[in-house]
Protein backbone atom coordinates (compact mmCIF):
# COMPACT_ATOMS: atom_id res chain seq x y z
CA UNK A 1 0.00 0.00 0.00
CA UNK A 2 1.45 3.52 -0.85
CA UNK A 3 2.44 5.71 2.08
CA UNK A 4 3.26 9.13 2.66
CA UNK A 5 7.08 9.98 1.48
CA UNK A 6 7.54 12.81 4.50
CA UNK A 7 6.41 13.79 7.78
CA UNK A 8 4.40 15.97 7.47
CA UNK A 9 5.79 19.28 9.53
CA UNK A 10 4.64 20.91 12.41
CA UNK A 11 4.56 23.87 10.44
CA UNK A 12 2.85 22.65 7.37
CA UNK A 13 0.40 20.92 9.55
CA UNK A 14 -0.54 23.62 11.70
CA UNK A 15 -0.63 26.07 8.80
CA UNK A 16 -3.64 23.37 7.50
CA UNK A 17 -5.50 23.98 10.97
CA UNK A 18 -5.44 28.14 10.75
CA UNK A 19 -8.52 27.15 8.77
CA UNK A 20 -10.28 25.23 11.80
CA UNK A 21 -12.26 27.95 13.62
CA UNK A 22 -14.81 28.14 16.14
CA UNK A 23 -18.19 30.51 14.95
CA UNK A 24 -19.92 32.60 17.03
CA UNK A 25 -23.39 31.29 18.20
CA UNK A 26 -26.37 33.47 16.55
CA UNK A 27 -27.67 34.97 19.43
CA UNK A 28 -30.50 37.09 19.29
CA UNK A 29 -32.48 38.90 22.38
CA UNK A 30 -35.29 37.45 23.65
CA UNK A 31 -38.98 39.25 22.39
CA UNK A 32 -40.56 38.57 26.03
CA UNK A 33 -37.44 39.27 28.35
CA UNK A 34 -34.75 40.64 26.42
CA UNK A 35 -31.71 38.45 27.16
CA UNK A 36 -29.61 36.60 24.79
CA UNK A 37 -30.99 33.77 23.57
CA UNK A 38 -30.12 31.26 20.57
CA UNK A 39 -32.62 32.25 17.88
CA UNK A 40 -35.09 29.22 17.07
CA UNK A 41 -35.06 27.75 20.79
CA UNK A 42 -37.17 28.33 23.75
CA UNK A 43 -35.55 31.44 25.79
CA UNK A 44 -33.99 29.59 29.08
CA UNK A 45 -33.87 32.59 31.08
CA UNK A 46 -37.80 33.26 30.69
CA UNK A 47 -39.07 29.96 28.55
CA UNK A 48 -41.21 32.08 25.83
CA UNK A 49 -41.10 30.78 22.44
CA UNK A 50 -42.65 32.65 19.63
CA UNK A 51 -45.18 35.03 21.98
CA UNK A 52 -46.29 31.61 24.42
CA UNK A 53 -44.72 30.14 27.25
CA UNK A 54 -43.30 26.80 26.94
CA UNK A 55 -42.05 26.07 30.18
CA UNK A 56 -41.79 28.27 33.61
CA UNK A 57 -38.21 28.80 34.37
CA UNK A 58 -36.94 26.86 37.90
CA UNK A 59 -35.93 29.45 39.73
CA UNK B 1 -28.54 7.15 -0.91
CA UNK B 2 -31.33 7.82 1.69
CA UNK B 3 -33.34 9.52 -1.03
CA UNK B 4 -36.97 9.41 -0.14
CA UNK B 5 -36.54 7.79 3.19
CA UNK B 6 -38.52 8.54 6.14
CA UNK B 7 -38.75 8.42 9.15
CA UNK B 8 -35.84 7.81 12.91
CA UNK B 9 -34.61 4.79 13.57
CA UNK B 10 -33.59 6.41 17.06
CA UNK B 11 -31.28 3.47 17.59
CA UNK B 12 -33.71 1.02 18.08
CA UNK B 13 -35.24 -2.41 17.06
CA UNK B 14 -38.32 -2.53 15.79
CA UNK B 15 -40.61 -3.16 18.43
CA UNK B 16 -38.46 -0.90 21.24
CA UNK B 17 -38.91 1.73 18.52
CA UNK B 18 -42.81 0.58 18.66
CA UNK B 19 -42.67 0.90 22.53
CA UNK B 20 -40.69 4.16 22.89
CA UNK B 21 -43.16 5.80 20.82
CA UNK B 22 -46.27 4.58 22.69
CA UNK B 23 -44.90 5.59 25.85
CA UNK B 24 -44.42 8.79 24.56
CA UNK B 25 -47.82 9.01 23.19
CA UNK B 26 -49.18 7.73 26.59
CA UNK B 27 -47.25 10.49 28.76
CA UNK B 28 -48.32 13.46 26.24
CA UNK B 29 -51.87 12.68 26.53
CA UNK B 30 -51.42 12.17 30.50
CA UNK B 31 -49.30 15.24 30.79
CA UNK B 32 -50.78 17.29 27.70
CA UNK B 33 -46.41 18.49 27.66
CA UNK B 34 -43.47 16.69 27.62
CA UNK B 35 -39.61 17.32 27.21
CA UNK B 36 -37.82 15.03 25.13
CA UNK B 37 -34.84 14.97 22.86
CA UNK B 38 -35.97 16.64 19.23
CA UNK B 39 -35.72 13.39 17.44
CA UNK B 40 -37.63 11.65 19.60
CA UNK B 41 -40.09 14.66 19.80
CA UNK B 42 -40.58 14.72 15.65
CA UNK B 43 -40.83 11.54 15.30
CA UNK B 44 -43.38 11.20 18.52
CA UNK B 45 -45.38 13.80 16.71
CA UNK B 46 -45.72 11.62 12.95
CA UNK B 47 -46.89 8.95 15.08
CA UNK B 48 -49.24 10.64 17.27
CA UNK B 49 -50.88 12.83 15.11
CA UNK B 50 -53.00 10.50 13.43
CA UNK B 51 -54.13 8.68 16.57
CA UNK B 52 -55.70 11.89 17.51
CA UNK B 53 -57.45 11.98 13.65
CA UNK B 54 -58.67 8.85 14.68
CA UNK B 55 -59.84 9.64 18.15
CA UNK B 56 -62.28 12.47 16.70
CA UNK B 57 -64.45 9.65 15.60
CA UNK B 58 -66.18 8.46 18.93
CA UNK B 59 -66.57 4.44 18.44
CA UNK B 60 -66.06 1.13 19.91
CA UNK B 61 -63.95 0.61 17.11
CA UNK B 62 -62.02 3.71 17.37
CA UNK B 63 -61.43 3.50 20.86
CA UNK B 64 -59.92 -0.21 20.53
CA UNK B 65 -57.64 1.02 18.07
CA UNK B 66 -56.76 3.69 20.11
CA UNK B 67 -56.28 1.41 23.32
CA UNK B 68 -53.91 -1.16 21.07
CA UNK B 69 -51.41 1.81 21.41
CA UNK B 70 -51.52 3.41 24.33
CA UNK B 71 -50.88 1.67 27.74
CA UNK B 72 -53.09 2.48 30.21
CA UNK B 73 -56.87 2.46 29.62
CA UNK B 74 -57.62 5.98 31.86
CA UNK B 75 -55.11 7.54 29.03
CA UNK B 76 -57.71 6.82 26.26
CA UNK B 77 -60.77 8.00 27.90
CA UNK B 78 -58.82 11.23 28.77
CA UNK B 79 -58.05 11.17 24.98
CA UNK B 80 -61.92 10.98 24.11
CA UNK B 81 -63.29 12.74 26.62
CA UNK B 82 -61.16 15.66 27.33
CA UNK B 83 -58.58 15.99 24.54
CA UNK B 84 -60.73 15.38 21.58
CA UNK B 85 -63.64 18.27 22.34
CA UNK B 86 -60.77 20.85 23.24
CA UNK B 87 -59.03 20.35 19.61
CA UNK B 88 -62.43 20.83 17.99
CA UNK B 89 -62.21 20.88 14.18
CA UNK B 90 -58.84 21.64 13.72
CA UNK B 91 -57.53 20.62 10.77
CA UNK B 92 -54.22 18.46 11.81
CA UNK B 93 -51.36 20.02 13.39
CA UNK B 94 -52.62 19.28 16.54
CA UNK B 95 -48.66 18.93 18.24
CA UNK B 96 -46.22 22.01 18.47
CA UNK B 97 -42.43 21.20 18.89
CA UNK B 98 -40.40 23.77 20.68
CA UNK B 99 -36.66 23.28 20.76
CA UNK B 100 -34.33 24.34 24.30
CA UNK B 101 -31.13 23.74 22.94
CA UNK B 102 -28.66 21.28 24.22
CA UNK B 103 -28.76 18.80 27.28
CA UNK B 104 -25.56 18.65 29.31
CA UNK B 105 -23.99 15.22 29.61
CA UNK B 106 -24.38 14.25 25.77
CA UNK B 107 -25.33 17.47 24.27
CA UNK B 108 -28.44 15.95 22.66
CA UNK B 109 -30.62 18.56 21.62
CA UNK B 110 -33.91 18.74 23.56
CA UNK B 111 -37.08 19.63 22.66
CA UNK B 112 -40.56 20.24 23.98
CA UNK B 113 -43.62 18.34 22.42
CA UNK B 114 -47.11 20.00 23.47
CA UNK B 115 -50.88 19.80 22.69
CA UNK B 116 -51.48 23.02 20.73
CA UNK B 117 -54.69 23.34 22.40
CA UNK B 118 -53.24 23.14 26.03
CA UNK B 119 -51.07 26.07 25.98
CA UNK B 120 -52.74 28.75 27.58
CA UNK B 121 -50.02 31.41 28.50
CA UNK B 122 -49.07 33.75 25.90
CA UNK B 123 -47.07 36.87 26.71
CA UNK B 124 -48.20 40.67 27.17
CA UNK B 125 -45.76 41.65 24.90
CA UNK B 126 -47.51 39.55 22.22
CA UNK B 127 -48.96 42.22 20.13
CA UNK B 128 -46.39 44.56 19.67
CA UNK B 129 -42.84 41.95 18.99
CA UNK B 130 -44.37 38.90 16.49
CA UNK B 131 -45.75 42.06 14.55
CA UNK B 132 -42.69 42.96 12.88
CA UNK B 133 -41.76 39.20 12.84
CA UNK B 134 -44.67 38.95 10.33
CA UNK B 135 -43.93 41.01 8.24
CA UNK B 136 -40.52 40.01 7.48
CA UNK B 137 -40.63 36.43 7.54
CA UNK B 138 -43.36 36.26 4.62
CA UNK B 139 -41.06 38.10 2.38
CA UNK B 140 -37.96 36.07 3.20
CA UNK B 141 -39.62 32.10 2.05
CA UNK B 142 -41.34 34.19 -0.70
CA UNK B 143 -38.36 34.73 -2.34
CA UNK B 144 -36.69 31.54 -1.45
CA UNK B 145 -39.80 29.99 -3.26
CA UNK B 146 -39.36 30.62 -7.29
CA UNK B 147 -43.18 30.06 -7.65
CA UNK B 148 -43.75 32.90 -5.23
CA UNK B 149 -41.55 34.60 -6.24
CA UNK B 150 -43.09 36.55 -8.82
CA UNK B 151 -45.26 38.17 -7.01
CA UNK B 152 -42.79 39.18 -4.15
CA UNK B 153 -43.36 42.59 -5.24
CA UNK B 154 -47.02 43.28 -4.65
CA UNK B 155 -48.38 43.70 -1.27
CA UNK B 156 -47.10 41.61 1.98
CA UNK B 157 -51.37 40.36 2.74
CA UNK B 158 -51.15 38.93 -1.01
CA UNK B 159 -47.63 37.42 -0.09
CA UNK B 160 -48.66 35.19 2.80
CA UNK B 161 -51.85 34.18 0.62
CA UNK B 162 -49.64 32.65 -1.99
CA UNK B 163 -47.26 31.34 0.79
CA UNK B 164 -50.15 29.41 2.14
CA UNK B 165 -51.71 28.02 -1.07
CA UNK B 166 -48.02 26.26 -1.53
CA UNK B 167 -47.67 25.41 1.84
CA UNK B 168 -49.76 22.14 1.29
CA UNK B 169 -46.16 20.07 0.60
CA UNK B 170 -44.02 21.48 3.15
CA UNK B 171 -44.36 19.98 7.03
CA UNK B 172 -47.28 20.04 9.38
CA UNK B 173 -45.37 22.67 12.02
CA UNK B 174 -44.93 25.24 9.02
CA UNK B 175 -48.06 24.67 7.97
CA UNK B 176 -49.27 25.42 11.61
CA UNK B 177 -46.42 29.00 11.89
CA UNK B 178 -47.80 30.29 8.78
CA UNK B 179 -51.17 30.04 9.97
CA UNK B 180 -50.52 31.63 13.47
CA UNK B 181 -48.70 34.51 11.28
CA UNK B 182 -51.63 35.71 9.13
CA UNK B 183 -53.94 35.45 12.15
CA UNK B 184 -51.67 37.87 13.86
CA UNK B 185 -51.62 39.90 11.00
CA UNK B 186 -55.51 39.86 10.53
CA UNK B 187 -55.37 41.15 13.87
CA UNK B 188 -53.87 44.34 13.16
ZN1 LIG C 1 -36.75 35.39 27.52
Amino acid sequence: MPHPKRKISKSRRDKRRTHYKASAPSLTSCSNCGEMKLSHRACPNCGYYAGRSMFVPES
Amino acid sequence: MRHGVKGRKLGRTSSHRKATLEALATSLFKHKKIKTTLAKAKTAKTFIEPLITKAKNDSVHARRLIASQINERKVVQELFNVIVPKIGDRPGGYLRVVKLGQRFGDAAQMAILELVDFNDVASKKKESAPKAKAKAEPKQKAEAKPKAAAKVKEEDVQDANVIEETAEVKTDENIEEKKEDSAEKENK
